[in-house]
Parts: structure tokens; sequence; C-alpha cells
């Protein structure tokens, strides 16, 4: 019973603190300086944590840089990558990388 | 192979380039449709991976309850991997409190990035919203924000793609938690959050210096594995920012 009270407790916190992440500046937007350049900075935010995510994801095994030709995540990502460039379709990408991984996985392992 | 691309975005996937190409959404049921529509295709990757958390949440010797109500309460679902690898080794709950907090500081650009879009909406509707920016939400929402037209409804949208991706990831935890130890590891499910930010970095790069912002943090992000509690995110992104605004100045784009 105790322990259900301790997983609850740190959930919650857990849970207020992403809030208050997500809240932040949103809260506090007069605190923001409106300035043009800002603005600017922010449009980067998308393409850099997104790719900041995706790259130790499919260049790294376990903690290690996998740049050799036999990691079949970094060709399943290629693939999925053309896709998103050719049909700029999430769904069209996802199906792709996917079936990239698995042939590829059913071909060499 | 042209006409199958065209049918493609004239059919299957309307919503998919950016809402300025179509003629403007004015009320706010229509931004809040566009929302849940451009939203729904990141499903194929949310979903596997929600499965995925299910069973990792069960492996690592969480109660169900407790696995759902993270889904519920945090929603977020980097910082959950994160939280169940860390209660699987048993660390204190400090450990606990202070990784998923480090791993969520990429939110604090979200917030910003938003700020400017809502701040003249009721503090109802910034908590609500607030608590609905994750990752995928936000990815989809900025877009339309940036490049579509600047109507009073158009948070409708942010609400919509929050309402999806959280229906989504809730749902798919509880499958997950119920079913989700049926999926054999070999399908590798994991791969479909990578697959969905692939896209989604696709589309977000749009000129020359989106394109180096986004090499300049991937490869920092790598550089930079060595730093604690995926501090590297944060770190990567800003130097990717740095970058892109250098180009940005010396290639003199508009």
């Amino acid at each position: 019973m105790s322990e259900n009270i301790g997983i609850l407790f740190i959930v919650i916190v857990c849970g207020v603190l992403t809030f208050l992440l997500r809240f932040s500046f949103i809260a506090g937007a007069r605190f923001l300086p409106k300035s043009p350049a800002l603005q600017h900075l922010l449009r980067y935010v998308p393409p850099t944590v997104l790719a900041a995510l995706i790259a130790p994801d499919i260049l790294m095994h376990n903690g290690e840089l996998a740049l050799s030709l036999n990691n079949i995540r970094l060709w399943a990502a290629l693939v999925a990558l053309i896709a998103a460039y050719f049909t700029r379709h999430v769904l069209a990408t996802i199906a792709a990388g996917m079936a990239a991984l698995w042939l590829l996985q059913a071909a060499f392992t | 192979m042209r006409g199958l691309l065209f049918f493609f975005k004239r059919f299957v996937n309307p919503a998919s380039d950016t809402a300025a190409d179509r003629s403007p959404p004015l009320g706010a049921r229509a931004e809040l449709l566009a929302g849940i529509r451009a939203e729904l295709p990141l499903q194929l990757g949310i979903v596997p991976f929600g499965l995925i958390f299910g069973v990792l949440g069960l492996a690592a010797g969480l109660p169900i309850w407790a696995i759902i109500a993270m889904s519920v309460i945090m929603l977020g679902g980097s910082s959950q991997m994160v939280f169940v690898q860390l209660w699987a080794v048993a660390a204190p709950f400090s450990v606990i409190g202070t990784t998923v907090g480090v791993v969520n500081l990429r939110h604090l650009l979200y917030s910003a990035d938003m700020a400017p879009y809502l701040s003249s909406l009721s503090w109802r509707w910034k908590c609500l919203l607030s608590y609905l920016l994750t990752d995928e939400a936000y990815m989809v929402a900025a877009r339309r924000f940036r490049d579509g037209p600047a109507t009073p409804a158009r948070h409708w949208y942010l609400l919509g793609t929050g309402l999806t991706l959280w229906t989504g990831w809730v749902s798919s935890t509880i499958v997950g938690v119920l079913v989700g130890r049926a999926i054999p590891e070999s399908w590798s499910l994991e791969f479909s959050i990578p697959l969905t930010f692939i896209a989604l970095l696709v589309l977000s790069v749009r000129r020359k210096s989106e394109l180096c912002a986004a090499i300049a943090a991937g490869a920092a992000a790598l550089a930079l594995q060595s730093l604690p509690h995926k501090l590297w995110i944060l770190a990567a992104a800003a130097i990717g920012m740095a970058v892109g605004l250098l180009v940005h100045r010396w290639s003199g784009e508009k």
C-alpha cells in the first residue's frame, strides 16, 4: 500500500514538472522579449530538436557510434527519409521505414 | 509515379502539406478538425510506441494503474521510458524526478515558440494547451501557426493535434499493458518513433538554414552523448539553432 502511494507521488511530481516546463513561457509570455530575432531563432526549434532526437536512435548502437553498412536501422531510416521527401506524407514514411527494417532484418539476421 | 504522388496528396492525405497551401480554415470547428486530421497519420508511429511502453512498464514491475496514470499525468513518451528504466533498477525518487525534468527541458523551447500565438487566451486555455503540448502535437501545430493565416480561432488547431495525440497515446498504453506481451520483440516496434520524427523533420525543413541547423544538431547530439541525464538534447538543439541563424545571416535568406 505504501509503495502504491510512493509510485503515485513520484508520477504526480514528474507530471507537474513536465506541465510546468510546457506552461513556462506560455504562462509568462510577457517576460519574453517581443523581438523578431527571437521569433526567428525559434523557427529552428522543430528541425533541431527532431534531428537531435533522431540521430542517436539511428546512428548509435549500445552506446557506440554505428556508422557501418551493417547498421540496418541506418538503411531503414534512409528509406524513410526518401519516402518522406517524395511523398511528404507521415503514414507513407513510417510504413516505408518499418517495411524496410523488417525486410532487412529478414534478409540479414 | 507523378500521378501516384498526386493521388496521395489529393485524396489519401489532404492535410499533409502546410495549412497555408489550402484555403484558410476559419472557425473553431474547422481548425479543430484540421488539427485532428493533420495529427491522425502520426498515430501509426505513436500507437506502437504506446504498446511497447505498456509492456516495458509491466516488465519494470510497475502496477497496471500506475502505467496508465503515467500516460495520463506525464503525457511524454521519452520521459516515461526513462522513468520506467530507472524504476526497473530501483533508482531513488530524486534521481527519477531530476532525470525526467531534464529529459523534458526541450518543452521550454516549445513553450517559448507557442507563447506569442496563445498570449491572448484565457488561463484555462493556456493550462489545457500546455498540458497537451507534446512533441508530436507541437511539431504539427508549429507549422500551422507559422505558415497559416492568423485567425482568432487557430488555437483550436493545437487542441485538435493535442487531443488526437492524447487519445492515441493513452489508449495504446492501455492496450499495451493488457495484451502487449503478445508482441514479439523482433517486430522492433520501438523504431516507429524515430520514423515519425523523420517524417516531421522532413516536413519542418524548408530552407537551407533549417537543413544546416538540423544537420548540426544531429551531429552535436552524437558528439555530446556523454552529457548526463540526456542534457545533450537541449545542448544539441541550441548548437543547431545557432548554426541555423549563422547560415541564415551569411546566405542572405529571406
